[in-house]
């Protein structure tokens, strides 16, 4: 508390120095707040279309088509709506998450064959997502409060950062550093390493553009380096602030699927 | 027959030949998908009523959607060849013969707080997993038992669904003009205990029944009134109409009958500690006998199950139900049944287990599904291992393996239908 005032007051005298235009430190968990907003939260409500190409080892490729429709909801808290165009077998499904910041997310997934809203045990956040390098976390995000957050290093473009578990059982990993750029305070990479100390797995923003003010990543890869499996991710038609209403992510429009993932 | 046969053979061909993809019907704005599925079973015991081989089809499933801005039409069929049983007249109904019209259906909004569906359509809702209390939907137990995809355990319905969402509820109203009755097993493709006869029965002994099928007169109705507070899932169920497999039996016209039957119900459901929990139960008012004194007609019953699932371990996942029925009345029932006749227990109680193992970036599926009754002792086991070949093409292959102590249980009456079976899909 005294240590943000401090820095708060220190930015207030360094703002009336016209030669040094420096502002305030940002402490790690400032930088890590920052990054999440940045990276999960842009704008009230978002969509966009999401083209996966999962690569194997021996090249052998599985593509993964879906619409992601996302809303901000209060206290943090979020709605996420996937629906699946690729490959067949999957087409129509829809998967519906109200992520619960600080406790279970409630998951249900839409079988269509069935006209079912199956509930779906709040599970591991780190696996899989749809079965590629991805994990569900890097979808919906992970809670900063997870982590011990511990600025390692500054350049010109970007925070290097260390985050440790508080909770070590709970996670794969033993520690994971980010690099977030200084201007748009997207994590620009990470790189995730096993109690050994190894880098076993990678995650990466490819391309940033600009979407209506919002910086966006285009086009993102994760990688599993112990498995040499690769997962390429291409957004496409992004938009922001489409004025989603809340009871888009409820059974009646699983039934009926909404005109923003149709189209 | 033959040549039926060459012909679906063919078809299999050609399809494989040309490298199906999905077609996207610009001019009507419409889209076609489906898939292509081989399936082989083989019974794993001689049943003196049965051919060796469970099951052996080939089915091309297509579906054609249109999503419009005020509706979306489904038209979803298969077409398939079936070499355990001879049919050839197509019964819609039943989906027996070659074509099994699964969905036909028109989804409109006639007002900004509801939706009709109207047309043959799958119905599903309820807390269970693989077991239903408040779900009178039919279901296809032949299908669910020979080892075709787990999808046709669903059999359609030709209802209208009306859905409407004030604020504080989503209420779902299904009306079915005409009786849909279950496809139950009547000893035509799987085994049974025969109650008439005392006996095990199977093609030799095809279950005849008087089913109710009158227009608006023996119709279904079906209510359902669910709520979300904060993820906890409540809702509350009505049903009026029958039996849906048949329960009942008229001795003058020997046939087995689907007496009426009343439901009502309640289900919650929402996360518990690191899982969800689920709880349902349901009062059957079997109307034509609410004294319980005729044997020939079912007791009324009280049922409910909980049920827990959780991941276990990375990528596994354990799910537990413990389900009962109990019988109303049943001293009356004892008191009515022959001397002769085998008698059920008052109080039901099934326990299932399911595991599902998810491996090779998801690819490879390692599922079991088991029930298993205490009281009955007797159970049914399901494995299945499922992979993805490519995005396209899966194999898989799992076993219906069935036991009991005694012959007249509800899964021991069905151990010579033990099978194995493998099946291929396409899908585009």
């Amino acid at each position: 508390m005294s240590k943000v005032k401090f820095l708060e007051v220190m930015a207030v005298v360094f703002l009336f120095i016209p030669i040094s235009p420096v502002f305030a430190e940002l402490t790690a968990d400032q930088i890590v707040e920052k990054a999440n907003q940045a990276a999960y939260y842009a704008g009230k409500d978002g969509r966009a279309s999401v083209q996966m190409t999962i690569s194997d080892a021996r090249g052998g490729t599985r593509q993964r088509a879906f619409t992601l429709l996302r809303m901000n909801t209060q206290d943090g808290n979020q709605k996420f709506y996937v629906y699946f165009v690729e490959p067949a077998d999957v087409r129509k499904m829809a998967y519906l998450v109200w992520k619960n910041v600080g406790g279970e997310d409630d998951r249900w997934l839409w079988l269509p064959a069935l006209n079912l809203k199956k509930r779906i045990a709040p599970g591991d956040k780190r696996t899989s997502f749809v079965g590629s390098d991805f994990y569900y976390e890097d979808v919906s995000g992970r809670s900063q409060h997870e982590d011990r957050h511990e600025l390692i290093e500054e350049t010109d473009q970007s925070y290097l950062l260390k985050h440790v578990p508080k909770k070590p059982g709970s996670v794969e990993f033993a520690w994971f550093q980010t690099w977030i750029d200084k201007q748009t305070f997207l994590p620009m990479r990470a790189e995730y390493y096993d109690d050994s100390g190894q880098r076993y797995r990678e995650v990466e923003a490819l391309e940033v553009e600009m979407v209506q003010g919002h910086p966006t990543v285009m086009v993102a890869e994760a990688r599993d380096l112990r498995s040499g499996s690769t997962t390429r991710n291409e957004f496409k038609k992004v938009e922001y602030d489409i004025g989603l209403q809340e009871q888009v992510f409820t059974e009646r429009f699983l039934r009926r699927p909404p005109r923003e993932v149709t189209r | 027959m033959m040549l039926f046969r060459i012909s679906f053979l063919v078809l299999f061909g050609v399809l494989l030949a040309i490298p199906s993809a999905a077609l996207e019907l610009k001019a009507i704005q419409a889209d076609l998908h489906g898939f292509l599925d081989a399936r082989y079973g083989r019974r794993l015991q001689n049943d003196p009523y049965q051919d060796a081989k469970s099951l052996g089809e080939t089915r091309l499933q297509l579906e054609l959607s249109r999503m419009g801005d005020r509706s979306t039409l489904l038209l979803k069929t298969d077409v398939y060849y079936d070499d355990v049983v001879d049919q050839n007249k197509v019964d819609l109904e039943e989906g027996t013969g070659w074509l099994d019209l699964r969905e036909a259906n028109l989804l409109f909004s006639p007002h900004v707080m509801a939706d009709v569906k109207l047309g043959r359509q799958i119905l599903t809702w309820g807390t269970g997993d693989l077991l239903f209390i408040n779900d009178l939907f039919p279901k296809d137990w032949q299908a669910f038992f020979s080892g075709r995809d787990v999808d046709y355990l669903k059999a359609p319905s030709d209802a209208i669904m009306i859905s409407i969402f004030p604020e504080w509820a989503n209420i779902d109203l299904v009306y079915t003009p005409r009786f849909d009755a279950d496809r139950f097993i009547s000893g035509e493709r799987i085994s049974y205990w025969d109650p008439v006869s005392q006996s095990l029965a199977g093609a030799n002994a095809v279950t005849r029944t008087d089913r109710p099928d009158d227009w608006f007169g023996d119709d279904e109705w079906s209510v359902r009134i669910s709520r979300n507070m904060a993820g906890y899932e409540l809702a509350l169920y009505g049903y009026d109409g029958f039996w849906k497999s048949p329960a009942g039996y008229d001795i003058a016209a020997g046939r087995a009958t689907f007496p009426k039957l009343r439901v009502f119900g309640a289900s919650l459901r929402g996360n518990l500690a690191k899982g969800i929990a689920s709880l349902e139960s349901g009062y059957y008012d079997s109307r034509d006998d609410r004294d319980g004194k005729d044997p020939m007609v079912p007791n009324s019953e009280w049922r409910a199950l909980a049920g827990y699932e959780q991941e276990v371990v990375r990528n596994v996942t354990a799910g537990v139900q413990y389900y009962l029925e109990a019988m109303q009345d049943y001293d009356r029932y004892r008191a009515g049944l022959l001397t002769t006749a085998t008698a059920r227990d008052e109080v039901r109680q099934v326990l299932t287990l399911r595991l599902t193992w998810q491996l090779l970036n998801q690819n490879l599926t390692l599922s079991a599904f088991s029930y298993w009754s205490p009281t009955d002792h007797d159970g049914y086991l399901r494995p299945l291992v499922e992979y993805k070949i490519t995005d396209a093409w899966q194999i898989s292959a799992g076993a219906n393996l069935f036991w009991g102590k005694e012959d007249y249980t509800f899964f021991g009456q069905f151990e010579n239908n033990s099978n194995l079976y493998a099946g291929l899909r396409h899908s585009f």
